[in-house]
């Protein structure tokens, strides 16, 4: 089977664009970095990678301004067309701020700066990005971020819970995140956001190797987009 | 047309920023005993009146200026 091709967006600040793509290529994928001002994505993407990073400076609000940014409308398309999105930290807050997620990523609570690796658990390891984890499998991520606290309103939390969108949870206080969350889905599946970096923890050597079971997982999300894509355009 | 817009942390919304600021205070020795930091937006832009300058303002704060879910935000438009 051929290598599904991931489109990894690069916007002005981004700065784990080319850990991603080397990840990627590493469990079996071919990385394709699309510009921030493009308004399409290579033909033949079968996934999107929106990395981690400063886009634009933080200004204004982490992530604000890049929701604007001209891919992120061929991004909206891909997603609403069922294709596997992934924000990984400045990421998740691109796609929060586009709505494409919900809730928004707060300054931490201790108003510092986090780096380091933590513990999070699966809550729900049925979700396209989290399938080759055991349920409540614990995961060394490594984070690093100022704006990680992940916030929404109780009823939304309420739905997103019982709808199984939490994804991640923290298992220690990291950043004063709303319930702990540090990684949740949409609700038709498809895209998801995490603060933690799995693209910086796919080889043992780097202290973990747990990121490569959500990134592999991606990955069988392009190669299934593509079949799926291939079938509907045969029909 | 000008216009300044606050946006300010929703009430009830946790203010880290806002708590530093008044701990910081309190060790100046001033009795400071609640701090909220916003922003504040200054701008200028060409409309067609003020009912279009405010119509105009508040599409700026709900698609980019402020975000709607932890922000509230106050229009303020100058006269001329």
């Amino acid at each position: 089977m051929s290598r599904p091709v991931v489109a990894i967006v690069q916007f002005p600040g981004s700065n784990d664009d080319r850990d991603a793509a080397w990840a990627l290529g590493a469990l079996g994928a071919d990385a394709a970095l699309v510009w921030h001002a493009d308004e399409e994505l290579p033909p033949e993407t079968a996934a999107v990678v929106l990395p981690g990073g400063f886009s634009y400076g933080d200004y204004l609000r982490c992530g604000a301004i890049a929701s604007h940014a001209p891919v992120m409308d061929a991004v909206r398309r891909f997603a609403s067309a069922g294709g596997p999105v992934l924000g990984i930290c400045n990421g998740f807050q691109v796609l929060c701020e586009s709505r494409l997620l919900p809730g928004t990523l707060r300054p931490n609570r201790q108003l510092e700066f986090v780096c380091r690796d933590v513990s999070v658990q699966v809550e729900n390891a049925r979700t396209l990005f989290t399938r080759r984890c055991e349920p409540g499998q614990t995961l060394v991520l490594p984070v690093k971020h100022g704006d990680g606290a992940w916030f929404t309103d109780p009823a939304t939390l309420a739905e997103l819970s019982a709808r199984g969108q939490i994804a991640l949870r923290y298992t220690e206080d990291v950043n004063g995140s709303l319930d702990g969350v540090a990684g949740v889905v949409n609700e038709a599946g498809n895209v998801m956001g995490l603060m933690p970096h799995p693209e910086h923890a796919v080889d043992s050597l780097l202290g973990s190797a747990d990121g490569g079971l959500l990134l592999a997982a991606l990955v069988d999300a392009a190669a299934e987009h593509l079949a799926l894509v291939a079938e509907t355009a045969s029909a | 047309m000008k216009a300044t817009v606050l946006v300010r942390p929703k009430e009830g919304i946790l203010d880290p920023q806002g708590e530093a600021v008044g701990g910081s205070l309190r060790k100046l020795g001033f009795d400071v005993t609640r701090v909220r930091v916003g922003r504040v937006i200054d701008l200028e832009f060409s409309a067609n009146g003020t009912e279009d300058a405010r119509a105009q303002l508040e599409r700026m704060c709900t698609e980019l200026l402020a975000n709607p879910l932890i922000e509230s935000v106050e229009i303020e438009l100058a006269d001329r």
